[in-house]
């Protein structure tokens, strides 16, 4: 079996899916015990998505949402990589460390919300700072376990080859603790993605894609609110698979370092 | 001078239970490119020593001379092949891995990759340079890692059962690949094994290990003429000799 020949399987299967379930939607719409209003045919969900994507709101929405995401996440990468790596290396920096991501981690990124609105205001950065919040911990403790499970015998090796300090940093220890740092990389944006949406109902105004959510159920407009939670679920899906499953492709999955994930 | 000096190493581990003795007053020298075979049963030490040896562990008493010099740590005098297929980098190529020791020690691109590909070579592995470890079969990893091990020419060559792992088939076919390999590059090789026929096919002298504590029983040189036939009644009579001695210590405890 190719791995086209199975790829094309599992999108078929998918697709089979997905229809099934769109087809049961619509047949619930249908039937006539529920408000149109409240429940909208998927024909009229996606004239909502075309007139939103043609006047261009649906993309500035987009944007907004996405511009915080990769601000907080690259300001979670930028802080939980490096923090992560130093603690699986130097157990001062763990023992500082650890006590508080194990205090901070389980809090939900929302519940900062209302204590970030009062300390930042509502807008771009409260949204970033949860998404932030959000992305840091599955960063940190990726990295952090990934260090740690880096192979002794890779370091005694590289060791006997002479390699040290920088060098067996940079060629043993990072590649090594790559499956876990681009898990790290995957569940950071997820949980960010998560974050952003329920942030911006609250902490944005005017644009967002979690915004138009919150602000079309003041106008009962359930079509906006469904196309565009469809359109957080296709941009979410896109990136998971296209950016993270290519960056494991050309790195991990290359080197055999981790088994081809099925689906 | 003795190449290589072993000169009355002991090491003893701190346990819960008290001190344990892991290698008692062991000690043997070796001349310039000279096969050395460590043999002895699990517990013996033997992989001790070489870890020793290697640098990776310090001695509690006595020292090991490479060249008159004593060894403090491990460094690129010697080179190490483990028993382990996963020693390899499975991000870097076979080519990246065989040039990782040249790579340290600042050789240019070209000209590493160029002596890598000839080590791949020698282990009759070129035409898998660019292929990475995981394509790889066990019996080929551990080619690569002997590949590695000679790229940037340590003086002695320190090999950890690198063929126990494989079957029987490829062990035979690697033992003969190693002996040539040997035969060409003329290395101090120090090759530690629980196998007596693996021994007396590769070694000019097999150093007999027993446990408990781990020490040098006695040295057996083998004096048969190379390729060697595992077949023969020379060949035969050595095995026969090395498993009395291994069996005489097994019978004392």
């Amino acid at each position: 079996m190719s791995a086209f020949g199975a790829g094309a399987r599992s999108f078929r299967r998918a697709a089979v899916t997905l229809l099934i379930a769109a087809a049961l939607y619509e047949a619930t719409a249908r039937s006539g015990y529920f408000a149109a209003a409240l429940l909208p045919t998927l024909p009229a969900v996606a004239h909502a998505l075309w007139a939103m994507l043609m006047d261009g709101t649906m993309l500035r929405h987009a944007s907004y949402t996405l511009y915080r995401v990769m601000f907080g996440l690259g300001l979670a990468v930028a802080v939980g990589l490096p923090l992560g790596i130093l603690m699986g290396r130097i157990p001062a920096v763990e023992h500082f460390f650890l006590p508080l991501v194990s205090v901070l981690m389980p809090i939900p990124s929302l519940a900062w919300v209302p204590v970030f609105i009062l300390w930042f205001g509502l807008g771009n950065v409260t949204t970033i700072l949860i998404v932030f919040y959000a992305a840091t911990f599955p960063m940190l403790l990726n990295a952090w376990s990934g260090v740690r499970s880096v192979n002794p015998l890779w370091m005694r090796a590289a060791g006997a080859m002479g390699a040290n300090g920088q060098s067996l940093f940079w060629k043993v220890i990072i590649p090594g603790a790559s499956p876990f740092i681009i898990t790290g990389f995957r569940q950071a944006f997820l949980r960010s993605w998560i974050a952003v949406v329920g942030a911006e109902m609250i902490a944005a105004s005017a644009w967002g894609l979690g915004w138009v959510i919150f602000d079309a159920k003041e106008f009962l407009n359930a079509d906006i609110m469904l196309a565009s939670l469809a359109v957080i679920g296709c941009i979410g899906f896109g990136f998971e698979r296209l950016v993270f499953g290519s960056l494991e492709r050309a790195t991990v999955l290359r080197w055999g370092m981790v088994r081809t994930a099925k689906g | 001078m003795l190449h290589i000096d072993v000169d009355n190493v002991s090491l003893l581990y701190d346990t819960p239970a008290g001190r344990v003795s892991g290698v008692h007053e062991a000690s043997f020298g070796m001349e310039e490119s000279e096969f050395l075979c460590i043999v002895g049963p699990s517990g013996c030490g033997k992989s001790t020593l070489l870890n020793i040896i290697a640098g990776f562990l310090a001695p509690t008493s006595g020292e090991i001379r490479i060249g008159g010099k004593v060894v403090t740590g491990h460094g690129m005098d010697r080179g190490i092949v483990f028993q382990d297929f996963a020693q390899l980098f499975p991000w870097r190529t076979a080519l990246e891995n065989v040039a990782f020791g040249l790579e340290m020690k600042g050789v240019a691109k070209a000209a590493r990759e160029e002596i890598a590909l000839k080590q791949l070579q020698l282990v009759k592995l070129e035409k898998f340079a660019r292929s990475y470890p995981h394509h790889l079969s066990g019996g080929m990893q551990q080619r690569v890692a002997i590949a590695r091990a000679l790229a940037y020419d340590p003086a002695l060559l320190l090999m950890d059962e690198p063929f126990a792992a494989l079957d029987a088939m490829t062990r035979d076919e690697m033992q003969r690949l190693l002996a040539e390999v040997w035969r060409e590059t003329r290395k101090t090789v120090i090759y530690v094994t629980h196998n007596v026929a693996e021994a007396v096919y590769l070694a000019d002298r097999v150093v007999v290990m027993t446990p408990h504590p781990g020490t040098v029983k006695t040295e057996v040189p083998i004096r048969l003429s190379r390729p060697r036939d595992p077949l023969s009644v020379e060949f035969l009579e050595h095995q026969k000799q090395l498993m009395r001695h291994l069996s005489e210590q097994a019978a004392k405890v």
